[in-house]
């Protein structure tokens, strides 16, 4: 097992690297200049120069690839060019409410999904499984920025009961950072419960129609316990898959669950990034995700052999 | 554990519970703002964006300041003397201005800061051009020597838009204008700049400077005493219009800068939400002169006089309340406003349009427009003009791209035949305060080479605009200086203008008072209740 670690994340650093050099080029191929964009409206042409060179951007790309690597390789990733601040210091601040909202979205995902996608499966064919498929359709099938808008009008201008925006650190009282949370975690997690009762229905439901299932019956056990004993941890595997490709997309940003209730997180660190030509953040945030990522996957992969005993590494 | 132990761990608990769910009951007086964009640099003097010039007037000073009327007032300044050969200012400091680390303010602060300004700003630059030195003579007293007389001087000390004049520390100001000055930012304006608790994109936060001196005589536009009368200002970013509503209806924040169009029918049936008109800003087509066919003034004349004011306004802000038609280069209702020669655009007419186009010698080639469809306003004017090419029958490009390319392709100089990036127009806005500057209005420059984006080039114009800068305002020569320049750009028309159109602001009534009604939303001399 401990090999098998040290062979995946010697095998990520190829892959890091790619990403370092794919998206170096990509930032500079892609139109757009950020000097321009710092210069403001009313610069002069003359200006903008002054401002690239003062930034360093007039040198050959080759120049600009060797700064950045030595940079990185003593761990810095720079500075943003806008706000002169270094890049580390504005990714660590978007990663609490980023992954603030990912744990709540996915643990309501979980809580409500699971139980779903199970009765759903086991009750196949009922109006009970009906009712569950038609809530994880819509539930899949709504936008959120308008479920987001809808949520705010009616718990939060109608109800009063909820903010409009805005996130508060744990740091600042548990429950002002739980009331901050609940709104944009109903808008995102819906996608999510959808997805994972569907997910788990399927799973359940191939798992219940197997032989040792009908084996088990045929011996006598009962049917919760041929649920529960025999049927769930087999059908686990997709469901954590699923779970952990969710998590990786939710630290990897969601923009618009973001820009509806104004979270700072890196999702729109990331899109502000791309708007602005902030060639430093998109670098980082993008050399993170793949980092993320590649974590979630080997987590994933090693989280298989506690539910799949066949599985050895 | 017995039940009083058990009534007094739940009472504690519950008194905690309440204090968290009511976290802001102690919290100090605070204005929490949505302004138009996020502080991203901090830096008046390294970038022109509106929202760094707001940071600039809550952190930093200027020496002189525009009233309510548009003259410029001493501000940092105490007394100055213009002596009788008109050649050498000499500027007195006041007392009691003091940074924000507590070190006083000294002449050389002031010297150093008006030479890094000048290097950037148009306006400095004509100051500087006819300086023969600028020199401290002591920790409050500073030398302006001129070479020539320029009467346009103090004005340009008191400029209110990019780049405002703001006074940095000696240490800050010394540093090359073409990088972000490095070091903490440290002003002497009425609001200290909160470093620690600056997140981009999320929270920009300024608090009350308690040394703060200010002006005996009452707030006014940017001049006057600047008292501030909260604990801190929180800039909050939303970058979601409809929910930074919903969090002004609520009461989560006070103020919003610049509510979208769309929303202000909403702003107005809330009787706690009051409006003011914030701004007027000019729409303008921009040409590029360099190249056929607009290289020929017969072309730019078509695209004056195909452009209907009214039809661009309604595109870019639908209810008629909302913008004005107006004819002259130099903003409608100011100091400057004249229409001398803006005949073509009165009479808007696609059928002049078209032969004025067939005269320049167009023969059907492509017509790039850039057209940036995530800024709203300069995309509805930008959809319109291609329109209204392709009705006078040109062969338009209409390329769709956002305002960050738009704006790092427009310094391209050649053609879109020999470069992809290339173009022919594009559109862009002026906010009143820099269309009634001309001096320091980097979009309306004739300098040919030097000019802004599309280089226009008129001998005639840029001569008028500087004899129009040493005449004094209100005589006559001027009057008559004034119909000649405007004249000058209709001949020319370095862009084709195309009316103005309003911003409002939006506060909390029943939370705030005392608002200056100002282009950059200043926050001093508000009192929240």
């Amino acid at each position: 097992m401990l090999a098998y670690i040290l062979r995946r994340i010697l095998a990520t650093l190829p892959v890091m690297g790619i990403v370092v050099v794919f998206v170096f080029l990509l930032v500079r191929i892609a139109p757009g200049d950020p000097a321009a964009i710092i210069a403001g409206d009313y610069a002069t042409p003359e200006n903008i120069q002054k401002i690239r060179v003062g930034l360093g951007l007039d040198k050959p790309i080759h120049v600009q690839f060797w700064i950045y690597l030595t940079n990185l390789a003593q761990g810095d990733l720079g500075r943003s060019l806008h706000s002169r601040l270094p890049v580390g210091q504005l990714i660590l601040q978007r990663v609490e409410p980023t992954v603030a909202l990912a744990l709540s979205t996915l643990t309501f995902a979980i809580l409500m999904a699971i139980p779903l996608g199970i009765v759903a499966a086991w009750k196949a064919g009922s109006l009970i499984d009906r009712a569950v498929m038609v809530f994880a359709v819509g539930g899949f099938s709504l936008p959120v920025f308008w479920l987001g808008f809808l949520l705010i009008y009616a718990f939060s201008i109608r109800l009063d009961l909820l903010p409009v925006q805005g996130y508060v650190s744990y740091r600042q009282g548990v429950l002002p950072f739980i009331r901050h949370l609940i709104l944009p975690t109903v808008a995102l997690g819906l996608i999510y419960m959808a997805l994972l009762a569907r997910i788990t229905r399927a799973s359940v439901l191939e798992v219940l129609q197997s032989d040792y299932i009908r084996t088990a019956y045929a011996k006598g056990v009962r049917p919760a316990g041929v649920l529960f004993a025999h049927a769930l941890k087999n059908a686990a595997v997709p469901v954590v898959t699923t779970i952990g490709v969710g998590f990786a997309l939710l630290i990897g940003g969601v923009v618009i669950t973001e820009s509806v209730f104004a979270l700072p997180g890196l999702g729109r660190l990331t899109v502000d990034a791309v708007l602005q030509r902030d060639y430093s953040i998109i670098q980082g945030v993008t050399l993170l995700f793949a980092l993320v990522y590649a974590v979630v996957n080997l987590v994933v992969d090693l989280s298989y052999t506690l539910f799949d005993p066949r599985i050895r590494y | 554990m017995n039940r009083r132990r058990w009534t007094a761990i739940l009472g504690c608990l519950l008194a905690g519970l309440l204090l968290a769910w009511n976290g802001q009951a102690l919290a100090q007086t605070t204005i929490r703002a949505v302004m138009h964009a996020e502080v991203k640099h901090l830096d008046p003097h390294w970038t022109t964006a509106d929202i760094t010039q707001v940071h600039g007037y809550m952190v930093f000073d200027t020496l002189f300041a525009l009233d309510e009327k548009g003259q410029p007032q001493p501000q940092m300044v105490d007394t100055y003397r213009l002596s009788a050969d008109k050649l050498t200012y000499t500027f007195t400091l006041r007392d009691g201005l003091k940074w924000h680390d507590g070190r006083p303010v000294r002449a050389q602060d002031a010297v150093a800061s008006i030479k890094r300004w000048a290097v950037k700003d148009a306006a400095g630059q004509k100051v500087m051009a006819r300086a023969a030195s600028l020199e401290a003579v002591n920790d409050k007293t500073f030398v302006l020597k001129l070479k020539e007389s320029y009467g346009l001087t103090i004005r340009a000390l008191a400029k209110e838009f990019s780049y405002v004049p703001f006074i940095l520390p000696e240490r800050l100001a010394v540093q090359d204008p073409s990088k972000a000055f490095e070091g903490d930012v440290i002003g002497s304006g009425p609001f200290m700049f909160a470093a620690k608790e600056w997140v981009p994109g999320a929270k920009t936060v300024y608090l009350k400077f308690n040394d703060y001196v200010p002006r005996k005589e009452p707030a006014s536009y940017f001049a006057g005493g600047k008292r501030v009368n909260v604990d801190r200002v929180e800039f909050v970013v939303i970058p979601d219009q409809s929910t930074a509503v919903a969090a002004l209806e609520k009461g989560e924040v006070d103020y919003l800068q610049r509510p979208h169009m769309d929303q202000w029918p909403l702003l107005r049936r809330n009787a706690n939400i009051g409006m003011y008109r914030a701004d007027v800003s000019q729409m303008q087509i921009h040409p590029n002169h360099l190249h056929p066919p607009f290289d020929n003034l017969k072309a730019r004349q078509a695209l004056m006089v195909m452009a209907n004011q009214e039809d661009y306004l309604r595109a870019i802000a639908g209810d008629p309340q909302n913008f004005r038609t107006c004819y002259s280069f130099l903003g409608c209702g100011g100091w400057l406003e004249t229409d001398a020669g803006s005949d073509l655009l009165k009479k808007p007419d696609l059928e002049r349009a078209k032969q004025l186009l067939a005269e320049a010698g167009y023969k059907g080639e492509k017509i790039v427009v850039m057209a940036p469809s995530d800024f709203a306003t300069i995309n509805a004017a930008s959809l319109t003009t291609a329109a209204l090419l392709r009705k006078i029958g040109v062969n338009v490009d209409l390329q769709a791209m956002d305002w960050g390319t738009l704006t790092s392709r427009r310094p391209v100089k050649d053609p879109p035949s020999k470069n992809p990036a290339g173009w022919h127009i594009f559109h862009t806005t002026s906010g009143y305060a820099a269309v009634k500057e001309p001096w320091g209005h980097a979009n309306i420059s004739t300098a040919c080479e030097k000019a802004w984006f599309g280089w226009p080039c008129s001998a005639r114009a840029t001569k008028a605009l500087e004899e129009l800068g040493n005449m004094t305002a209100g005589t006559d020569a001027f009057k008559k200086g004034l119909v000649e320049y405007h004249a000058a750009l209709m001949e020319n028309i370095p862009y084709v203008p195309l009316g103005e159109f309003f911003s409002m602001a939006a506060y909390r009534t029943d939370r705030l008072a005392n608002i200056l009604e100002t282009p950059h939303a200043v926050l001093w001399n508000v009192v929240k209740k």
